[in-house]
């Protein structure tokens, strides 16, 4: 009975006692999941043009992260680390079409899959063999004082965060809906062999997604890196971004991103509410619980197609 | 036999028309194309002249699917090539099609679901889009003066297919005639020199097919298209075609007007049986 009430009852009275310091764990919680869902923005951009999911996901915001302070301890100015390692990425995204998805075309899903496993290994590998597997600081000036809005005590990093996501999500939209570029792109991810038809290169398309995947991968791996340090576990992110595809669907630009809010969100506020009753470190699995929820009840996730199956 | 073939009134007859139907423009050439070992298609050859309306037919499974994936690149042949303006290709490529103007619809409807009808006839234009990635992400002069130019001509072909209701409309939504003509405004996005039509009035009723057949030869009028089609109602291919190929077990069976092919033994032996004594 003790145990029930504290499960049931107890988290809601102390939110109702409290609701200013719920917001405060809220947002810390919501601000988490953008940084989520700016990796798992990785996955659904390849997975949407080219089908293929893209385990090197992580690897790549490891590898963009390590290049960019690499360059700065070396000495180079920010804005000129950032340049280069942009340069970096878009080499990476033309290397990766040349060597392996041409080849490759035409091929099962399973075997670009394997594919992108190789090429996990390799950026792990070839990363830290030129910058040393040394946990690096990475400070770029993006504040972290605590701030108070109104009454809540918020921290400045997180409120940084959610706003070059917001900007960076609002961009690829825009991207995608107006240009013709964009056009080519979301036309690809509906029918090759349409696509095909009207003249689309795919080759070029591809090279163009993985530039753009590459992209988002060095904004996550700089806030990641910036928050936690550059190290071999920011690779390790991408699997907290997996239950956010499952929720949010894998072809959902608009899901991955209202999957990663609820994950984040909601993770925080089982820790604090439900972490002295049930142990603690909800944190870690919660996302994954949630996961294994939506795989039983809603496969598609919130946004993704639904599968139909014809008879 | 004429039950099959003739001309049903149902459709527009055809009026003598008088068009000039020019130099070879794709000449098929000896095309053998195997898979496994299904022989889809065995020492194929025909040409399509510019200007005319040329139609292939043939029972189901003659191999004219396969002779139009062929002719835009999706299908290598084991044998045989394609003589494109008198250039014989080594090899045809979708892209390479594109290029050169050969634009195709296809017997099942091959759109951008998810994309609204403009979108989908706009992706039709994007060989003639120049702009480069940067200058598209940032709106900047060339690329607003292509968005907008290519835009109006989208706008002449939605006029002219009188689609203009459901410009905005995801195609996925829209009955399946006009799918079909939407599929159709594409093509004519790209504005093609040849254009194949994989059974564009399958499935239709009565009135779309009637409104399908008077798009089609007012595109080969008034755009002086080539166009090859593949279609199954006899009434529409003798009506509108100058010229009739007909394949049957991935061999062409007979080639010529539709008069000629009318009255072809092999022909009516092929879709009628023949009588055994």
């Amino acid at each position: 009975m003790d145990t029930l009430y504290s499960i049931f009852v107890e988290p809601f009275r102390q939110i109702a006692e409290a609701p200013l310091f719920f917001f405060e764990v809220l947002i810390g919680g919501l601000a988490a999941g953008v940084m989520y869902a700016l990796v798992a923005l990785g996955f659904v951009l390849i997975f949407k043009a080219s089908g293929v999911f893209n385990f090197a996901q992580g690897a790549m915001v490891l590898f963009a992260a390590l290049f960019f302070v690499g360059f700065i301890d070396l000495g180079l100015p920010i804005w000129l680390s950032l340049i280069i390692t942009v340069m970096v990425m878009v080499a990476l995204a033309f290397a990766i079409e040349r060597v392996v998805l041409r080849p490759l075309v035409n091929q099962a899903p399973i075997i670009l899959f394997m594919a992108t496993i190789g090429i996990t290994f390799f950026l792990d590998g070839f990363g830290q063999t030129i910058w040393g597997s040394d946990v690096r600081r990475l400070d770029i000036g993006i504040p972290e004082d605590p701030i108070f809005i109104g009454d809540m005590l918020l921290n400045s990093f997180d409120l940084f965060a959610a706003a070059v996501c917001g900007v960076l999500v609002a961009g690829l939209a825009l991207f995608f809906q107006y240009t013709p570029t964009g056009r080519a792109l979301r036309a690809v991810a509906d029918d090759h062999q349409a696509a095909l038809t009207v003249g689309i290169p795919l080759n070029v398309i591809w090279t163009i997604v993985w530039t753009v995947a590459g992209l988002v991968g060095l904004v996550a791996g700089v806030l990641w890196g910036a928050k936690l340090g550059v190290q071999f576990n920011l690779a390790l992110i991408a699997l907290k971004a997996l239950p956010v595809l499952i929720l949010g669907g894998f072809t959902s630009v608009p899901g991955a991103i209202v999957g990663g809010l609820i994950i984040g969100g909601g993770e925080k506020v089982a820790e604090v509410y439900w972490g002295p009753v049930i142990g603690g470190a909800i944190e870690d699995w919660f996302a994954y619980m949630l996961a294994m929820v939506f795989l039983l009840f809603r496969p598609e996730g919130l946004f993704g197609e639904k599968i139909i199956e014809r008879v | 036999m004429n039950e099959v073939l003739a001309t049903s009134p149902g459709t527009q007859t055809a009026v003598a028309r008088k068009r000039d139907i020019g130099e070879v423009l794709l000449q098929v050439d000896n095309i053998s194309l195997r898979f496994g070992g299904v022989q889809a298609l065995a020492q194929v050859s025909f040409d399509i002249r510019k200007g005319e309306i040329r139609a292939i037919i043939g029972p189901n499974g003659a191999g004219k699917s396969s002779m139009l994936n062929v002719i835009n690149g999706f299908y290598q042949p084991q044998e045989g090539s394609l003589i494109w303006k008198g250039r014989r290709l080594r090899k045809m490529r979708p892209h390479f099609a594109a290029k050169e103007g050969i634009a195709r619809t296809f017997q099942n409807i091959a759109l951008f679901k998810g994309m609204s009808t403009l979108d989908n006839i706009m992706t039709g234009r994007i060989l003639k889009m120049r702009a480069s990635f940067l200058e598209q992400a940032f709106y900047l002069g060339r690329a607003r003066r292509e968005e907008l130019e290519n835009r109006a001509f989208v706008e002449r072909i939605i006029d002219f297919l009188e689609i203009q209701h459901i410009r905005h409309v995801p195609v996925g939504k829209l009955p399946y005639g006009l799918q079909k003509r939407v599929e159709l405004a594409r093509a004519l996005a790209m504005e093609p020199e040849l254009l194949l039509l994989d059974e564009p009035m399958a499935g239709m009723n009565l009135e779309e097919k009637e409104d399908m057949v008077r798009f089609i030869l007012d595109v080969n009028e008034e755009y002086g298209t080539t166009i090859a089609l593949i279609e199954h109602d006899m009434s529409v291919v003798m009506d509108i075609s100058d010229r009739v190929v007909v394949l049957d077990y991935g061999r062409v069976l007979a080639d010529g007007t539709p008069d000629e092919v009318r009255n072809d033994p092999a022909v009516i032996e092929a879709y009628l049986g023949v009588q055994h004594d």
